[in-house]
């Protein structure tokens, strides 16, 4: 914390002026974030400390590159949006992140937690463990029990600080008259205690001291890694939701606020800005425009928005400002009201096991039959309690799940970094070992296979001067279609055309005098042009009969590759869309897909997963929009694309951060190899258990051995994962 | 045997010394960033001492 509150002398020469206490003092400061997804180096460190710190109203400011974000201390009335100008001039892309939904980054206390017990279990270990070697290599009598009496010392508190996570989930699981892999692990702690102390009370020859404290150690550094991969995934999806401020301009007798959508009440009057998404439900009170309602339903087409006319939240507001009347906020709007649907589709999802809980489920109730069998034989034998009972330790310290406890997180570990640097994030736990099983592939089409982004089809069919014409007006306006002409037009060389008297028509299009002639650019039914059945921008001259601009939607990088990709693992790829049928098939048939549905609503979209799944097939779901959201919590495993509607995200076991489809099929592959390496790790674990075992159950493990073979399997097993990197 | 008296002794509290070492820098937020403080040490801007 004091690193952060520390103004920066070098940079910030003002600040030292301000005593630090007051800083401290002072909560009223603002807290600010920044996300710089574009700093990767020193330079860039220095950079942007030094231009934060030099903006007026900043207090102090640090970098962290790790998340790749800058933490601001600044003037109560300062907000991240001024300082955003600050940081474009100095060449970097930056965002403002909403402080309250990254908050359990913030206090990442569970983590910290089990590092301080990994660690006192690590140094206790490494200290209880020099003591042991020294009576294996021939302490004797007095020495010994000297070694071990100090081993004793140092293990109990150690145990009884750092296995308390055992011990808590080991209890739960009791409560409840069920068995997990904590039961032996606890089992096997507490009789090695216990019988390790009565011998040394006896001055005996073996102690397992350093045992308990190994096997306390790996279990926790498994536990340590399961939960970094799981920390690491969810602060980048809450970094994509803090990304997302959800803020809105509330109008009250002509005055506009920006205040937070949480505060919006039914009957407010809001003003949406054109690019800007609509907050709540409601009614259109003025303004004209275009909607775009790709997110709700698929549907690529601009829908026309005038007053009077019903808007969903979530709809992208295009060419002109709206003014809307709340009807419904908060819980009630159509988005939350999806939520409901998606309640249902997870109910519907059969439960999925786990690698290590099924391993759990044949590994508890054997070790402890077998400890139990070998403690009855060996009292039965030579109706010795002690020597019985120190058989029946070492039976359970040797097959305790050291091995396994490191089996899964070491790999999962390992594959989430692999494909996080991929760009794809592992929400789920369990999600790498279902996307193993996945036959078949789901895709939604809007704004998932291709970009959402309109691309001129028939260019070449205008002559110049009319490119030339369209060009202008076209720039006159910030809608998709006129940004996508204006973009394709001048890559192909062409130069505006002098048109004057330039304006926007809302929701229409704009127009222009060219030459005295009225020249306009905008939907069929406004220039009289009948109704293409694709996505068009009619030019109209005022001479001959209107033409149309005909768009098609982009490609999203890497979707054909995907899908090739896809196909060559012999997974069956399909496309189900809310869009026009025409729309549909031509995607289809341009990356190959020949099974495709056009026109799905929500419920068909989970209908066509129930009933491919009841087939038998593991499903695949790869969506991004509110129609998808059900699908996606249907689906065996899911993914959803960073540009995705939060509760689509939030759906999916896994986010796709970057724009490239590609690493969908690298994924698959990856889990298929990662559950091949759990499976092979749980085979290594097995196989030292068969080795180490009988020498157990016989009488004749020492210490030494226990040491030996728990060591080797967790290295072993951990060295196997790293094969995946 | 009389040596043991003072290595053991001092061996344990080498080990507390490591470990209590190793508690301070997770107190205090030491782990936070560590890629940017790996970094940080080719900076060429001192934050708290005077140039030398």
């Amino acid at each position: 914390m004091t690193a952060q509150l520390r103004p920066s002398a070098a940079a910030c020469p003002g600040c030292l002026a301000i005593p630090q206490n007051a800083v401290e003092e002072a909560p009223i400061a603002a807290r600010l974030a920044l996300s710089l997804p574009g700093i990767h180096c020193q330079a860039c460190i220095s950079a942007v400390e030094r231009g934060l710190n030099a903006a007026p109203g900043v207090i102090s400011a640090r970098v962290n590159l790790t998340l790749k974000r800058a933490m601001i201390e600044a003037e109560p009335d300062m907000r991240a949006a001024d300082l955003i100008p600050v940081m474009e001039a100095l060449g970097y892309e930056a965002h403002e992140l909403d402080l309250a939904a990254l908050s359990s980054t913030q206090s990442d206390k569970t983590g910290r937690d089990l590092l301080m017990r990994l660690a006192v279990a690590g140094f206790a270990s490494m200290n209880v463990m020099l003591l042991s070697v020294s009576v294996w290599a021939g302490a004797s009598e007095a020495t010994r029990d000297m070694f071990h009496w100090i081993s004793a010392a140092i293990t109990l508190p150690t145990i009884a600080f750092s296995a308390q996570p055992f011990f808590k989930n080991a209890w739960s699981a009791l409560r409840v008259h069920r068995l997990n892999m904590d039961v032996p692990i606890v089992l096997a702690l507490v009789l090695a205690l216990v019988t390790s102390l009565w011998e040394t009370s006896l001055s005996g020859e073996h102690a397992y001291f350093d045992a308990a404290l190994t096997l306390t150690f790996f279990l926790l550094a498994g536990r340590y890694l399961d939960y970094r991969t799981r920390a690491v995934a969810r602060s980048a999806a809450e970094e994509l939701a803090a990304l997302e401020v959800p803020r809105a301009i509330r109008l009250r007798d002509g005055i506009e606020t920006e205040v937070a959508v949480g505060e919006l009440a039914i009957g407010d009057l809001i003003l949406v800005r054109p690019g800007g998404r609509m907050p709540v439900d409601g009614e259109v009170v003025s303004g004209q425009s275009e909607l775009d309602r790709s997110l709700l339903t698929g549907e690529t087409l601009p829908v026309f928005a005038a007053p009077g006319q019903g808007v969903s939240a979530g709809e992208v507001n295009l060419t002109g400002p709206l003014t809307i009347r709340a009807i419904a906020v908060g819980k009630d709007t159509s988005l939350h009201r999806m939520g409901d649907l998606v309640a249902i589709a997870e109910s519907g999802r059969s439960r999925y096991t786990s690698l290590a809980d099924s391993a759990a489920k044949l590994y508890a109730p054997g070790v402890h039959i077998l400890s139990a069998l070998s403690f009855v034989g060996w009292y039965l034998y030579t109706w010795d309690l002690r020597t019985a009972l120190n058989i029946a330790a070492a039976v359970l310290i040797i097959t305790c799940p050291c091995a396994l406890g490191l089996a899964v997180p070491a790999v999962t570990t390992a594959a989430s970094g692999r494909l996080f640097r991929k760009g794809m994030l592992i929400k789920d736990a369990t999600a790498l070992e279902r996307l193993a099983q996945v036959d078949t592939v789901v895709f939604d089409k809007t704004g998932t296979l291709t970009a959402g982004t309109p691309q001129l089809t028939n260019l070449d069919e205008f002559c110049r001067t009319d490119l030339e014409i369209a060009l202008a007006l076209a720039q006159a306006s910030a809608h998709p279609l006129s940004r996508s002409l204006a973009q394709a037009a001048q890559e192909a060389g062409v130069s505006a055309a002098p048109v004057s008297d330039l304006h926007e028509v809302p929701g229409y299009g704009t127009e222009g005098l060219y030459r005295g002639n009225r020249v306009r650019l905008g939907r069929a039914a406004w220039i009289g042009a009948p109704q293409a059945s694709m996505t068009a921008a009619w030019l109209d001259l005022g001479e001959d009969t209107a033409r149309g601009f005909l768009f098609t939607d982009a490609l999203r990088p890497g979707a054909e590759t995907a899908v090739q990709a896809l196909l060559a693992a012999g997974k069956q790829v399909q496309l189900v869309s809310g869009d026009s049928s025409n729309a549909v098939r031509d995607l289809a048939a341009r990356l190959g897909i020949t099974d495709w549905v056009a026109g799905a609503l929500p419920e068909d979209k989970v209908e066509r997963i129930k009933m491919l799944s009841d087939q038998g097939h593991k499903v695949l779901m790869v969506g991004d929009g509110l129609n998808d959201t059900a699908a996606l919590a249907a689906a065996h495993v899911s993914i959803s694309p960073a540009s995705a509607l939060d509760a689509a995200r939030v759906a999916s076991d896994i986010v796709l951060l970057g724009q490239d489809l590609t690493p969908i099929a690298e994924a698959c592959d990856v889990a298929r190899r990662a559950t091949k390496r759990i499976r092979e790790n749980f085979r290594l674990a097995t196989l030292y258990n068969v080795i180490a075992v009988p020498l157990a159950v016989a009488g004749l493990a020492t210490p030494l051995i226990a040491a030996l073979a728990m060591s080797a399997s967790s290295i072993t097993v951990s060295l196997n994962a790293l094969r995946l990197r | 045997m009389q040596v043991l008296t003072y290595l053991i002794p001092i061996s344990l509290i080498l080990g507390g010394l490591g470990l209590a070492g190793f508690i301070y820098t997770v107190r205090s937020n030491q782990y936070d960033d560590p890629e940017g403080d790996s970094r940080r040490i080719l900076s060429d801007e001192w934050d708290e001492h005077p140039k030398p």
